[in-house]
């Protein structure tokens, strides 16, 4: 027989888990429909084409349909009244919902995945020069997360978005949702710089760390070609664990005013509902809240069960 | 006891001066001079000029003995962090917000400890069951709800439709009718977590040998959960409380904002709203302070309870 890798064996152990698989193809399906709505987001502002889907400024209704509800209006440009319906009905502006939906998800995967990018590519390599040097750049970089770390997180959080969003930052001035990718990035690396730091401190003694040293190689080629590559699973993991929360904290620095103002997002199409509710207008809100728990759900469990795959300490036969 | 006491306290000033660090870089260096926002659109040359006299902004940023870094420390030694961009002192606004604030997250705090260990407690009993199971996907799914969506429909819900409790914080009204419904959404909207944080502790603490003896003697399963097994896992639970305690004081920012709680997360909201780096950074300082003095005090609690941690 064959033997299998660690990463085969993994995917083997995560394909026999049919829920996990599910929650899987819905994250992937959230990921391609951010995608989708990102490239057709370029198309349609710089090209000027036409995807109706992804024209969520478009209005095509009057204010406050409801959901499904047959209507007549005049649209812009035009002086005819024509039939439509909106599958998730209409807000204020007469922008349908469904569109504006889609859009947040787009919103809401970017901020994720450029914060988490951001919080890898910081945190990562400083746990991985604390480990693996010690001594006073251990001292230096353990100083620097348990300062960070002890700044209540939301505070932190909001102290950043409020401070990013239209600063100078050499000839560049911080737009919008780059301040947010920013600000949680920036704020979320502690503990991954921690877990990482344990872990090549765990490591680096390896007979296979040895064997790189005695064959000559530098110490940048041992940590990032042969340690690095050995923790991968644990990035993995926290990755996916922490998606949820970023999403969650996209939502907060929305309903703050801290993040994107001019493009839909979940926490804004929420945060109408506080005076869209009084009036009986509930799909906003309604239609945020499916997407935002779905989307959650689906990474809690999926991450759940990459952990109980890749870590060999769970691992029950 | 003492020596170690005094080595932790001796380990904070690192922290404190990194906290410092921090925020002077955030608010000073990067968030830069805001007197043009403070004196308005419209404002002359003058007044501007005035403004950054008063909140110390035309002074140099380093190598000075009078320099905006050297009075970032100094204001933080005395607790003398001047006034807000209203020109109140931010020292009372701050004292100000703290028994509001208080009054909201203390009843819900003890309320979502109290439910959430006796729920693991119950779930622990029922381990491995049907309930078992489906008390995780529950919890599961109540962390996927967002928190906002918790709060507005819970106001619209309870306040609007049902008119059990008032819309917004009204302090003429009895405390437990007024702040009764932020406490509920409170602790509904944060159970899920709690429960399935102390559940795992109750099922690490159950797979003990401990465990496995007391059954061995005859014992009967509620008496094993609620003398051997709470017992033991006091110590994570107590940990965690004296770790929230900072929070406590800090507020729970969205409730109090929903429900116009003049507590100190509402403090921060008009903060963040006016763009007032001087509060934030006041408030970002404290609590960092508390934190860091409230981390001690879980160390020594920890201490206490566990005999077999020595104090090295």
């Amino acid at each position: 027989m064959q033997p299998r890798g660690y990463w085969s064996d993994a995917i083997r152990r995560l394909r026999k888990r049919k829920l996990a698989m599910l929650c899987f193809w819905i994250v992937a399906m959230y990921a391609g429909l951010a995608a989708f709505i990102w490239i057709g987001d370029i198309l349609v502002t710089h090209l000027d084409w036409k995807i109706p889907i992804v024209q969520w400024n478009e209005h095509v209704g009057p204010s406050y349909q409801k959901p499904a509800a047959q209507y007549e209006f005049v649209p812009e440009m035009k002086t005819e009244s024509q039939k439509g319906w909106c599958l998730l009905g209409t807000d204020f502006m007469g922008q349908s919902t469904f569109r504006k939906t889609l859009y947040g998800a787009k919103t809401a995967m970017m901020v994720a995945f450029c914060a988490s990018i951001i919080s890898i590519l910081i945190g990562v390599p400083l746990g991985a020069l604390a480990g693996y040097y010690r001594g006073w750049v251990d001292d230096a970089i353990v100083w620097f997360y348990t300062t960070l770390g002890t700044i209540p997180y939301i505070l932190l959080l909001m102290a950043f978005a409020v401070v990013l969003r239209g600063a100078h930052i050499g000839p560049w001035e911080l737009r919008g949702s780059v301040s947010v990718y920013l600000a949680i990035g920036l704020t979320s690396w502690v503990g991954l710089c921690r877990l990482i730091r344990g872990e090549i401190i765990k490591r680096k003694e390896s007979e296979y760390v040895l064997a790189a040293r005695a064959m000559g190689c530098s110490d940048f080629r041992i940590l990032f070609f042969h340690l690095l590559p050995n923790v991968f699973h644990i990035i993995l993991i926290n990755f996916s664990l922490r998606f949820v929360s970023f999403i969650h904290a996209e939502v907060i620095l929305s309903f703050l005013g801290l993040g994107e103002t001019d493009k839909p997002s979940w926490g804004a199409m929420i945060d109408a509902a506080r005076t869209e509710l009084a009036r009986d207008v509930w799909w906003e809100m309604a239609a945020a809240t499916v997407a935002i728990f779905i989307i959650s759900l689906a990474l809690n469990i999926f991450s759940d069960a990459l952990r109980d795959c890749l870590d060999p300490k769970l691992r029950m036969d | 006891m003492t020596a170690f006491i005094i080595r932790r306290l001796l380990y904070m000033f690192p922290i404190v001066l990194g906290v410092l660090l921090v925020t002077f870089t955030l608010f000073t260096l990067i968030g830069g001079d805001i007197s043009q926002q403070i004196a308005g659109k419209n404002a002359d040359a003058e007044t501007i000029a005035e403004i950054r006299h008063e909140y110390g902004l035309d002074k140099p940023l380093f190598w000075s003995w009078d320099s905006q870094f050297v009075n970032h420390f100094k204001k933080a030694l005395f607790f003398d962090f001047g006034r807000a961009m209203d020109r109140e002192r931010i020292s009372s606004k701050i004292l100000r917000g703290i028994v509001p604030s208080l009054m909201l997250t203390v009843p819900m705090f003890i309320g979502v400890i109290i439910s959430a260990v006796s729920l693991a407690l119950i779930i622990a009993y029922v381990r491995g069951t049907i309930w078992d199971v489906s008390a995780v996907v529950i919890c599961v799914a109540g962390m996927s709800i967002p928190y906002l969506s918790f709060i507005i429909f819970g106001q619209y819900f309870f306040a609007y439709k049902l008119d059990w409790f008032p819309i917004i914080y009204l302090p003429e009204e009895p405390m437990i009718k007024s702040v009764g419904l932020p406490i509920l959404i409170g602790i509904l909207a944060s159970l899920g977590g709690e429960l399935r944080f102390y559940r795992t502790i109750m099922l690490d603490e159950m797979r003990n040998d401990y465990v496995r003896t007391a059954f061995a003697k005859g014992l009967s399963t509620t008496r094993v959960l609620f003398k051997h097994v709470l017992k033991n896992a006091m110590i994570p639970i107590i940990t965690n409380v004296v770790l929230t305690i900072p929070h406590l004081i800090l507020g729970s920012f969205l409730l109090e904002r929903f429900f116009g709680i003049p507590g100190l997360g509402y403090l921060m909201i008009e903060a963040i709203g006016a763009r007032d780096f001087f509060v934030i950074n006041a408030m970002t300082f404290i609590f960092s302070l508390l934190i860091v003095i409230f981390t001690l005090l879980a160390d020594i609690c920890y201490a206490f309870v566990d005999p077999r941690i020595s104090l090295k």
